[in-house]
C-alpha cells in the first residue's frame, strides 16, 4: 500500500498499458511508427487520430458529469454541427476558400453552444433531471439534423474542410492537435483558476455550495454550454473525416463511450471530483481497445458483446476498490450509498 | 400536504378539484397525457377527416403492441428510481433467437418460454450488477445494451424469416367487431398492461416498488425487502423485453440483429409522457399506455401527412420536454420535501 498505488489514476492507466501490451504482443507492427513524407504512419498514430472527436466530447462530458450531471445528447449535436456547416459549405460558391470554412465552422458550434445552453437551462434553471432533459435533444437533434440536410448526407469536395481530420502539421495528424489544445484550455480554465473546485462543490452538494456563496446556477448552465461548443467541434471534425453529414451515423453511441471514458478515468457518476488527466487516459483506453477489436479479427457487430465485458469489469474493479477501501465501514456505508446511486 | 385541504373554503368544485389534486398530484400528468391523446386524435379527425376509424385506432394497439409491453415493464424499473437502457437490443436479441430456434426446428412451446428467459436473465444481470455491485441502474443497464446487441449479432448478421405458423398466427389472426380489429398480440399487450396495473396497484410487491422508488432509506428501515424487489422489477423489465421480442417477430415476420435500436428512448419517452416520474415513486401503468397511444399516434399522424418520418422524433423530444416541465411544475408545488 505505497502512495504510488493509492493514486486514482494508477488503475486507468494500468488498464492503458495492459491493453498496449496485449495489442503489441499479438501483433508487434502495433506500436512500429513509419516516417513517409516526414508524416508519421501507424496504429497508435492512427489512435490519436481517430479519437480526436470522443476526446472533446468525453472533456465537455466530464465537466458535465462533475456538477452531477449527465449529457446524452452530444451526438445528436455533433450530427447538428455537421449537417449545418456542411449545408454552408455546399451552398457557397467558394467550397474552398477560408472565409467559407470560418462561416461554417462558427454556425456549426454555435448551433451547437446554443443547444447546449438550452440544456443548460432546462437543467439549472428549470430544475429537471440531466438524463431527461438532454434525452429530449437526443431524440430530437438527430431529427432537426436531417431537416437541415434535407434527409440527404451531404457531401462536399472542400480541400481545407478535408484537412482539418485528415491532414497532417509537422508530422502529426492535425486532428490530434486539436483534442491537445481542448485538453490544455478545459485544464488550463479548470485547473488554473477557481472555476474546478467550484464545480467540484457543486457536484459534492448543490445545496451545500449554494448556501457557501457559489453561483452553482451559472456553473452548471455553462458545463452543459461547453459541452454542447466541444460536441459542435467534435462533429465538425467528424463530417470532416467522412467529408460527409450523415444525420443518422454521426456521434452515434459515442455519448455512451464518452460516459465510459469519463467513468474508466476513475471520475464517479456522482459528480464531484473530476479528473481531466483520467478522461485523457479513458479516451485513449476505448479507442485502442476498438482498434484491438478490428485488429484481432472480430468481425464489428460483435464488438458490442466487448464492450460489455469491458464495462462489467470496470464497473466491478472500482465497486470491488470501494469494498476494500472501506471494509469495515460497508455494512454501514452500503445502505446509504445505495440511496444515494437509486437518487 | 398543501394548503387547500386545510382552509376552510365552503365545499365548492373549485375546492375540491384543488382538494383532488394535492391529494392525488401523481394522477395529474396522466390525466394531461389522456388530454394530449384526445386533443391529437381530434385534431388529426378534423385535419383528415378520415382518422377515426376503427381501422386506424385498432391499428394504432397493433403497431405498438411491443412498445405496449416494453412500457409496462419500463414502468416497474422507472419506479423504483432506476432506468433500463437495455431494452430495445434485448428485444433484438430474443427476436432473432427465436427466429434461429425456429428455423432449425425447434418447436414453438419451447422457443418462446427460452425468448422469455433469455430477456429475464439479461435482466438479472443487470438488477445484480445494480443491487449487489453498488453500480449505477444508467451504467449496469449500458452493459446489457451492450451484451445484448452483441448477442444479437452472435446469432446471426443478417435478417432470418420465421415460417412458423403459431408466431405468425399471433399478428395475422384478426378478430374483427364492428369493423375493430384485434390481433392476439394486441390482446397480449392488454393483458401485459393490466397485469402489470393489477400488480402495481393491489399487491404487497407493488406498493414495495412505489415504496422504494419514493424513499429507498425509508423503505429498507421499514423492513420491506428492497433487494429482492429492486431484483424483481429488472426481471421483470427484462421479462417483458423477451415477451416484447415475441411479439416484434410475429409482427415482422422476421428477427433481425439491428431492429429495436433508439427503442429504449421510445420507451422511455413514452413512460415519462404517461407521467412516471424519473425519480420514482410516482407514475402509473395506464398512464405508460396512453403514453405509448401518443407515441403511435403522432407516428400515424406523420405518416398520414407523408412527412418526414424524422418529424416523429423532434414532436416526441418536444412533448418529452413539455411533459418533463409540467411534471416539474406539479413536484415542485405538491411535495415540499
Amino acid at each position: 500500500m505505497t502512495k504510488i498505488f493509492k493514486h486514482r489514476l494508477v488503475l486507468p492507466i494500468a488498464a492503458l498499458v495492459a491493453l498496449i501490451l496485449v495489442n503489441t504482443i499479438s501483433r508487434p507492427s502495433f506500436v512500429s511508427i513509419t516516417v513517409r513524407d516526414g508524416q508519421l504512419y501507424g496504429s497508435v498514430i492512427d489512435i490519436l487520430r481517430n479519437s480526436a472527436p470522443l476526446m472533446l466530447v468525453a472533456l465537455g462530458m466530464t465537466i458535465v458529469i462533475a456538477t452531477r450531471g449527465i449529457d446524452l445528447s452530444v451526438g445528436a449535436l455533433m450530427a447538428v454541427s455537421g449537417a449545418v456547416a456542411l449545408t454552408i459549405i455546399d451552398g457557397s460558391g467558394s467550397p474552398d476558400s477560408p472565409a467559407t470554412l470560418g462561416i461554417a465552422i462558427a454556425a456549426g458550434v454555435t448551433v451547437t453552444l446554443i443547444f447546449g445552453a438550452w440544456n443548460g437551462f432546462l437543467v439549472s434553471v428549470l430544475g429537471i433531471q440531466p438524463i431527461i432533459a438532454t434525452l429530449v435533444l437526443m431524440l430530437a437533434g438527430r431529427g432537426i439534423a436531417l431537416l437541415i440536410t434535407g434527409g440527404f448526407i451531404t457531401t462536399v469536395t472542400s480541400t481545407p474542410y478535408k484537412f482539418m481530420s485528415q491532414g497532417y502539421l509537422l508530422g502529426l495528424p492535425f486532428a490530434f492537435y486539436v483534442s491537445v489544445v481542448a485538453i490544455v484550455l478545459v485544464a488550463l480554465i479548470q485547473r488554473r483558476t477557481a472555476l474546478g473546485v467550484l464545480t467540484e462543490s457543486v457536484g459534492i452538494n448543490p445545496e451545500a455550495s449554494r448556501l457557501a456563496g457559489v453561483r452553482s446556477r451559472g456553473i452548471v448552465w455553462g458545463a452543459y454550454a461547453v459541452s454542447g461548443l466541444l460536441a459542435g467541434f467534435a462533429g465538425i471534425l467528424y463530417s470532416s473525416n467522412i467529408m460527409a453529414a450523415d444525420a443518422n451515423a454521426a456521434g452515434q453511441y459515442i455519448e455512451l463511450d464518452a460516459i465510459l471514458a469519463v467513468v474508466l478515468g476513475g471520475t464517479s457518476l456522482m459528480g464531484g471530483k473530476f479528473s481531466i488527466a483520467g478522461t485523457v487516459i479513458g479516451v485513449f483506453t476505448i479507442q485502442t481497445l476498438k482498434s484491438t477489436i478490428t485488429f484481432l479479427g472480430v468481425p464489428p457487430a460483435v464488438s458490442p458483446l466487448f464492450m460489455a465485458m469491458v464495462v462489467v469489469i470496470v464497473v466491478l474493479v472500482q465497486s470491488q476498490r470501494v469494498r476494500n477501501g472501506a471494509s469495515k465501514l460497508w455494512a454501514t456505508v452500503s445502505s446509504r450509498k445505495e440511496a444515494e446511486v437509486a437518487r | 400536504m398543501s394548503a387547500a385541504t386545510s382552509t376552510r373554503i365552503p365545499e365548492g368544485i373549485g375546492t375540491r378539484v384543488r382538494r383532488f389534486t394535492s391529494r392525488r398530484a401523481s394522477w395529474i400528468p396522466v390525466f394531461a397525457a389522456l388530454g394530449i391523446l384526445l386533443a391529437l386524435l381530434l385534431a388529426g379527425q378534423a385535419y383528415f377527416g378520415n382518422f377515426l376509424t376503427p381501422r386506424v385506432l385498432s391499428s394504432l394497439l397493433l403497431d405498438n403492441a411491443y412498445l405496449l409491453i416494453l412500457a409496462v415493464g419500463m414502468t416497474f424499473v422507472i419506479l423504483t428510481a432506476g432506468i433500463d437502457l437495455s431494452v430495445g437490443a434485448v428485444l433484438a436479441f430474443t427476436a432473432i433467437m427465436g427466429a434461429r430456434m425456429l428455423s432449425e426446428g425447434v418447436p414453438v412451446v419451447v422457443v418462446i418460454p427460452v425468448m422469455l428467459i433469455g430477456g429475464a436473465l439479461i435482466g438479472l444481470l443487470i438488477g445484480v450488477l445494480i443491487q449487489f455491485f453498488d453500480v449505477q441502474p444508467f451504467i449496469a443497464s449500458l452493459a446489457g445494451m451492450f451484451a445484448a446487441r452483441g448477442l444479437a449479432f452472435l446469432v446471426s448478421l443478417s435478417s432470418i424469416k420465421v415460417e412458423d405458423p403459431a408466431i405468425l398466427w399471433l399478428q395475422t389472426k384478426l378478430f374483427n367487431i364492428d369493423g375493430w380489429y384485434l390481433s392476439p398480440t394486441g390482446v397480449i399487450a392488454l393483458l401485459v398492461v393490466a397485469a402489470g396495473a393489477l400488480v402495481l396497484q393491489f399487491t404487497r410487491f407493488g406498493r414495495t416498488i412505489y415504496a422504494i422508488g419514493g424513499n429507498e432509506q425509508s423503505a429498507r428501515l421499514m423492513g420491506l425487502p428492497v433487494v429482492r424487489t429492486k431484483l424483481l422489477a429488472y426481471i421483470i423489465c427484462g421479462t417483458c423485453a423477451g415477451l416484447a421480442g415475441v411479439v416484434f417477430t410475429a409482427y415482422q415476420g422476421a428477427g433481425y440483429p439491428l431492429n429495436g435500436i433508439g427503442t429504449e428512448l421510445d420507451t422511455i419517452a413514452a413512460v415519462v409522457i404517461g407521467g412516471t416520474l424519473l425519480t420514482g415513486g410516482s407514475g402509473f401503468v395506464l398512464g405508460s399506455m396512453i403514453g405509448v397511444f401518443v407515441y403511435g399516434t403522432i407516428k400515424t399522424a406523420i405518416s398520414f401527412l407523408g412527412a418526414e418520418q424524422s418529424w416523429t422524433r423532434i414532436t416526441i423530444g418536444a412533448l418529452l420536454l413539455v411533459f418533463v416541465v409540467v411534471q416539474r411544475v406539479i413536484v415542485s408545488r405538491s411535495s415540499r420535501r
